[in-house]
């Protein structure tokens, strides 16, 4: 300015902005480069974070089924109609809000579960001078319980409930109902008391009642229930048998819900089984002792399904026991033995009730110290056993719904507990190992999650799936691993360089061919061209290399004009229509080699050696999924082979090495660690493949190695089932667990490639 | 010998064997799907021959070979069928019959010996139905209202006009129903959902009765509306049950096909090849704008291409802009060190992490933890049925985006790199900021990289299959997710699938070998549109080197 002025010019307007406005746009420069930073920094971080949630999201699914069950005690009210001395039943309807109780003396309460008051009492219809003896209860879905009286009769009594809606709003009512009449049914046509007594409603509505007379002697009653379609009224048809009676008076009697089969146990612990299906000429079949020493056992009840029971003895210990196939009967016979499966967490005190949830194998059990415990069949687990009372406990109801318990002590209080227990049958025993199944002969792994019945016990072993993931990698890598490694030396080494650039594009643009319509061709096309051309299979497998070799001594033997002729590194392109003319030669002679030498089917002669051939297979799927690897495995070893630095191979070739012995002792050597990540990202994605393993298995989920049989696998498992899988249940979280080992297992198998390739690199820069 | 297999060449050759087998694997495999599913369109000649049955009967057969196989003849003895036992091969014919109404079964296997001189009889007749599949017979007369209309030399021409004129009869009804009662259907489903939404919200008094005297007038509206376009449809379907074709099968059975039940006529075996080219033509073009029909059997495959092109769309709208975000993070702004290391390392392997554990991912966080939360916030008179609580178009983007961030991402990245330093430099050098240098001279120069990127991620997307069966894809969608109704883009539909739809075809229908043709089709279109994307992508990627190596020089 100064400068101007002594000049004399004139100041001139700048065109630049002043110093003020630069200096603010400069901040807002600034600030918008700052702004820039953080939204990139937290858009940026934000992806990495939604990343990393997948695996916090799938974990914390997977979480909740290892974790026990949680009891926690809510209220406590006097029992109605207590009685010292009393041995009563007690039950929860689905809806949690009332409870009902059968006393020892005849009488049905129903009370409110938030207070205990009284809803109803209904006193059984016991004729005077008879005294009540005996109680028995159903499965606990039946609702059905039963009384003996000293007459030798029996009353039959349903706890039912039913809904009521006024104004949207749901009351639940008392609803008791007597199946058999309200007046006594006789059991004992001598008229003997009813020692001990088990009744059981079958799948047509029948009653079975079972019962031991004070004179030791055994009765089965069967009352039909026939309602005429006429009138609508009930008959009830009276069938009686005496069975064989047992050594001693019995302390506790089962029936199975089918009434075919008998379970008792007498004082002195000794568990007897008789065979009733045919009740004119039932047997005693076995008998097995459930505890040792002087231990008696105390309580004896059959889980839901009445497929296994379990026994309490007064030493707090529980074992589950079932019935086992004979092993010396022959096929087809239906005889059975008794047979310990598992024993759970021992109590502190006596048993004194086991309580079959009504859904699930689980059952509750109180003792005489005052603990309850919660533990399931399947999975062997005690999930909770905790004393909860200083008095003994001598009775315990549970909820339809698994969500609450009621224990009733020896002074006649009830206490009612929230209970979280939803994932009983999973543990990592259940999960991983041998499991011994309702109805089988061993234990075993099996997967069967889904059944139509009610008293199904769903089998959860991951083993067959993660055989059948690990089965279809394996063919597919034993397939694809000799091609793409010998195709990528090849193509990286010896191939001329002119057509190295149209075949490594080629390949590598089969790896971003879905694989949906592999797994098509597989099942729809491959499969069932395999099953009419097996001889081909094993005849190309020979035939293929020898015809290299062929080739490749014919060729060595032709002029040398010739030879020249055909610049080097065109080898695989003369293969090409001798590979088309050697396989199609072979598929057609496959049927006359079928003829020849295996009767006219390889098939039948497979089956008749003992081998299973499914038309889906491992082999059909090790092809189609060897395919889709092929590419993955061929681009990256490609890559590592011709990365191998020049000098290296050049040296080896001017020491007088032939281009093979390079090949074998240096470039092999040098690039073997890029080879070996290149199978493991390989095998990562045979793992984890989804579509060729659904469409190309046949599914079953079968535990073998065998080439011509199918598999399933743990993505196709998550594929077929969990569309179909109730939200958060056990089978849900099993099939997100399978999703979470899918994502460990590739992810460890990619790092670990990756960390191999990035040395590789490291080495080579410094080669 | 021992010379020769020393010098190696031997074992040189077995490795170039290798590659041979996986080349031609890969050219067999595209070769298959390029014949088999171009194939399906052509008009093959209709064979008339006559087959002589086990018991020695002979019948007239009419119909198109399908293919044929020879065997062993122990395995079709196995099958139960009759052989001689001094014959040791038989080569079979897998013949479409069609007729499925009259016959049961519409692909019938022919013994080469059972099976007389093969005739292509110039009057053959392919009639495509709407209902049963494929027509085989000969064309005897066309009735009108009862009457005779034409027969003879007149009965090709009548008839191929009578068609033309119910398919236009059809295609007004469809559109009727699809659009015009579709329309009204969604706007009484809304009314009952504003009804909901007032008991939901506790309206009551003066302005309960003001919006349900609304509501009433409102729904008494649709109501009429929907008789008269119920009445226009009635008539409509009269006039299109005016004429019937009168035709005879091969067996000389008398068969009367209504019109409105024809697709479309053909007289295969007396077609020049320029009308074959016309015919292939159409076909593919009905192919790819019809919508199926049969249980997906037959028909067109629109609704699966419009679904599976949404999808992606939305789906790239979502990846790019997170993708490239990420990418600048990691590659610009984070710290460089051990830990951004095991991240970067972390990140590309996620892209080896099977598709199966995202669909599960996307099941239980966005569907049931997502979804059901906004249908909670949002949505509460549609309860119990849920709205975004179940798979839908919108949660299958989301999903893929997942899936495919890392392709994105580990592109970009490497896009970003390969700008050379001088450019940054000389930016930052004239006073840039950062920022200014990124969105002004990088991003830009590595466009490319990203449009790279995100065609692989869309050519991976539009593959992808078993992550969509739990997070949005069904067998049939009742509608497709865009159309004319608010708000025009339903985010929450359920939507059908190129990928799926082969799967389901192909593994799930009634009628497999009736659906391979068309599962053939849908795949040589799934596999067009990848290679498309996939060469698009590499030719991008090539023309980008050029340029930097030129640049960098």
């Amino acid at each position: 300015m100064s400068a101007a002025k002594e000049t004399g010019l004139h100041p001139v307007q700048s065109y630049l902005p002043s110093a003020d406005t630069m200096a603010r746009r400069r901040r807002l420069r600034y600030l918008a480069d700052t702004a820039a930073a953080w939204t990139v920094r937290a858009g940026g971080g934000g992806v990495v974070v939604a990343l990393a949630l997948i695996f916090v999201y799938l974990f914390s699914e997977v979480v909740p089924m290892f974790r026990g069950a949680s009891v926690e005690r809510t209220n406590q009210f006097a029992a109605p109609s207590a009685a010292d001395g009393d041995d009563p039943v007690l039950a929860l309807e689905r809806y949690d809000t009332i409870g009902m109780r059968h006393s020892a003396d005849g009488r049905l309460s129903y009370f409110m579960l938030e207070d205990g008051r009284l809803l109803e009492q209904v006193q059984m219809a016991v004729p005077d001078g008879v005294t009540i003896e005996s109680m028995a209860f159903g499965e606990p879905r039946s609702r059905r319980v039963a009384y003996g009286l000293s007459d030798g009769t029996a009353i039959v009594v349903d706890h039912e409930t039913r809904l009521e809606f006024n104004d949207g709003e749901r009351s639940v009512l008392p609803d008791p109902a007597f199946p058999l009449g309200p007046t006594p049914v006789t059991v004992d046509d001598e008229g003997r008391a009813l020692a001990s007594l088990a009744v059981q409603r079958d799948r047509n509505g029948d009653t079975g009642l079972a019962a031991q007379t004070e004179d030791g002697r055994l009765l089965f009653v069967h009352f039909e229930t026939i309602t005429s379609f006429l009138t609508g009224e009930s008959e009830v048809k009276r069938q009686a048998w005496t069975v064989p009676s047992p050594p001693g008076a019995l302390r506790e009697l089962q029936l199975t819900s089918n009434l075919w089969s008998l379970i008792g146990v007498g004082d002195d612990g000794q568990l007897m089984y008789w065979d009733i299906a045919n009740p004119g000429s039932a047997v005693l079949r076995d008998l097995a002792s459930a505890v040792e020493g002087d231990e008696r056992v105390t309580e004896l009840k059959m889980l839901n399904g009445t497929f296994s029971m379990v026994v309490g003895t007064s030493e707090g210990r529980l074992s589950q026991w079932f019935l086992v196939r004979d092993e010396r009967a022959t096929a087809g016979d239906n005889i059975f033995s008794l047979a310990r499966v598992r024993d759970f967490d021992r109590h502190p005190g006596a048993i004194t009730r086991i309580q079959p949830e009504y859904t699930r194998k689980g059952f509750a059990v109180v003792d005489d110290a005052g603990g309850l415990g919660l533990h399931y069949g399947t999975s062997a687990r005690t999930l909770y056993l905790e004393q909860v009372s200083d008095v003994p406990l001598r009775a315990v109801g549970i909820s339809p719904v698994d969500d609450q318990i009621i224990v009733e002590d020896d002074t006649g209080t009830i206490t009612r507990f929230d209970v979280w227990n939803k994932h009983p049958e999973t543990s990592l025993k259940a999960l991983w190992g041998k499991v011994w199944y309702e109805g089988r002969q061993d234990p075993e792994y099996v997967w069967q999650a889904s059944s139509g019945s009610d008293s199904f016990e769903p089998k959860y072993s991951m083993v067959p799936l993660t055989i059948g993931t690990l089965k279809a990698a394996f063919f597919a890598m034993l397939f694809a691993m000799p091609l793409a490694i010998a195709g990528a030396i090849y193509t990286a080494y010896f191939m001329a360089p002119k057509l190295r650039g149209y075949v490594k594009p080629t390949i590598e643009v089969m790896e971003a061919l879905p694989t949906v319509i592999l797994g098509f061709l597989a099942g729809l096309w491959l499969a069932p061209f395999l099953e009419n051309h097996i001889p081909a299979v094993f005849t190309v497998l020979v035939g293929l290399p020898l015809s290299f070799l062929l080739v490749a001594w014919g060729f060595s033997r032709l002029p040398q004009s010739l030879r020249l002729a055909v610049p080097p590194g065109w080898e695989a392109a003369i293969l090409l229509p001798v590979i088309a003319l050697v396989v199609w030669g072979l598929v057609s002679l496959s049927p006359l080699i079928e003829v020849w030498f295996f009767d006219g089917s390889m098939r039948q002669w497979f089956t008749d050696i003992g081998i299973t051939y499914d038309q889906r297979n491992a082999l059909v799927v090790g092809i189609a999924m060897g395919f889709a690897v092929i590419p993955t495995i061929f681009s990256i070893a490609e890559d590592a082979v011709f990365t191998v630095p020049r000098h290296l191979t050049q040296g080896s070739l001017a020491l007088g090495a032939t281009p093979w012995q390079t090949v074998t002792r240096v470039v092999l050597l040098t690039a073997s660690p890029g080879i070996f990540s290149a199978v493991m990202i390989g095998f990562g994605r045979a793992v984890g493949e989804t579509m060729i393993v659904l469409m190309a298995t046949g599914n079953s989920p079968v535990l073998n190695f065998n080439i011509f049989e199918g598999m399933r696998t743990l993505s196709a498992n998550i594929a077929v089932e969990l569309p179909e899988t109730a939200v958060h249940s056990t089978h849900f979280r099993i099939l997100f667990l399978a999703g979470l080992v899918l994502f460990v297992i590739t992810f460890t198998v990619n790092t670990i490639a990756e960390v191999v390739r990035q040395r590789l690199r490291e080495r080579y820069s410094s080669l | 010998m021992r010379q020769w297999f020393k010098s190696g060449d031997p074992w040189i050759w077995l490795i170039g064997g290798g590659l041979a087998i996986s080349l031609i694997m890969v050219i067999g495999l595209l070769t298959l799907i390029a014949v088999r599913g171009f194939g399906h369109f052509w008009p093959s000649p209709i064979v008339s021959t006559t087959a002589t049955t086990a018991a020695g009967e002979t019948r007239q057969v009419l119909g198109v070979m399908v293919r044929s196989e020879t065997l062993p003849a122990q395995r079709v003895r196995e099958a139960g069928q009759d052989i001689p036992a001094d014959q040791e091969l038989v080569t079979r014919h897998l013949i479409k019959v069609g007729n499925r109404d009259l016959n049961g079964r519409d692909f019938v296997w022919y013994l080469d010996s059972a099976l007389g001189e093969l005739n292509y009889p110039e009057g053959a007749l392919r009639i495509e139905r709407r209902e049963w599949g494929n027509f085989y017979g000969f064309g005897r007369a066309l009735e009108r209202g009862g009457q005779v209309a034409a027969r003879g030399e007149n009965l090709w021409p009548q008839l191929q006009e009578a068609i033309a004129r119910a398919n236009e009869l059809h295609q007004r009804i469809e559109t009727l129903e699809r659009v015009e009662i579709g329309g009204i259907n969604s706007k009484l489903e809304a009314l009952r959902l504003e009804r909901r939404s007032l008991e939901l919200r506790d309206v009551s008094g003066q302005a309960l009765t003001a919006a349900q005297a609304d509501l009433r007038a409102r729904q008494a509206e649709l109501d009429r509306r929907y008789e008269d376009i119920q009445a226009e449809r009635r008539a409509l379907m009269e006039e299109s049950e005016r004429d019937v074709l009168i035709a005879e099968t091969a067996a000389g059975r008398e068969v009367r096909i209504a019109l409105n039940n024809i697709v479309r006529a053909s007289r295969n075996n007396a077609m020049g090849l320029f009308d074959r080219i016309g015919f292939y033509g159409h076909s593919i073009g009905e192919f790819l704008s019809g919508y199926p029909r049969e249980a997906n059997t037959e028909g067109g495959i629109f609704p699966a291409i419009f679904g599976t092109v949404t999808m992606v769309l939305i789906m790239s709208v979502l990846v790019t802009p997170f993708g490239v975000l990420a990418a600048i993070y990691l590659r610009e702004y984070a710290r460089q060190g051990v830990i951004l290391k095991l991240i970067r390392v972390s990140v590309y392997n996620l892209a080896g992490v099977p598709s199966i554990v995202f669909g599960v991912f996307g099941l239980g966080f966005f569907v049931y933890l997502l979804g059901g939360t906004i249908d909670d916030l949002f949505y509460p008179e549609r309860l119990p049925a849920p709205t975004f609580g179940t798979p839908g178009l919108f949660w299958a983007s989301l999903t893929l985006a997942l899936l495919t961030l890392p392709v994105v991402i580990v592109s970009t990245e490497e896009g970003l790199a390969r700008i050379p330093r001088t450019i940054r430099e000389g930016s930052l050098a004239l006073g840039a900021t950062k920022w200014e240098t990124l969105w002004k001279v990088v991003v830009p120069l590595s466009a490319p990289a990203m449009m790279t990127g995100l065609i692989l991620a869309v050519a991976r997307a539009a593959g992808e299959v078993a992550p969509l069966m739990l997070v949005g894809v069904v067998k049939l969608a009742p509608s497709l997710p865009i159309d004319g109704e608010f708000p025009y883009v339903h985010l929450e539909r359920k939507i059908m699938h190129l990928g799926f739809h082969i799967y389901d075809v192909g593994f799930q229908s009634p009628n497999v070998e009736a659906a391979r043709p068309l599962v053939y089709a849908t795949a040589l279109t799934l596999v067009m549109l990848i290679l498309i994307l996939n060469l698009s992508a590499i030719a991008i990627r090539n023309r980008l080197r050029e340029k930097y190596r030129a640049e960098s020089d």
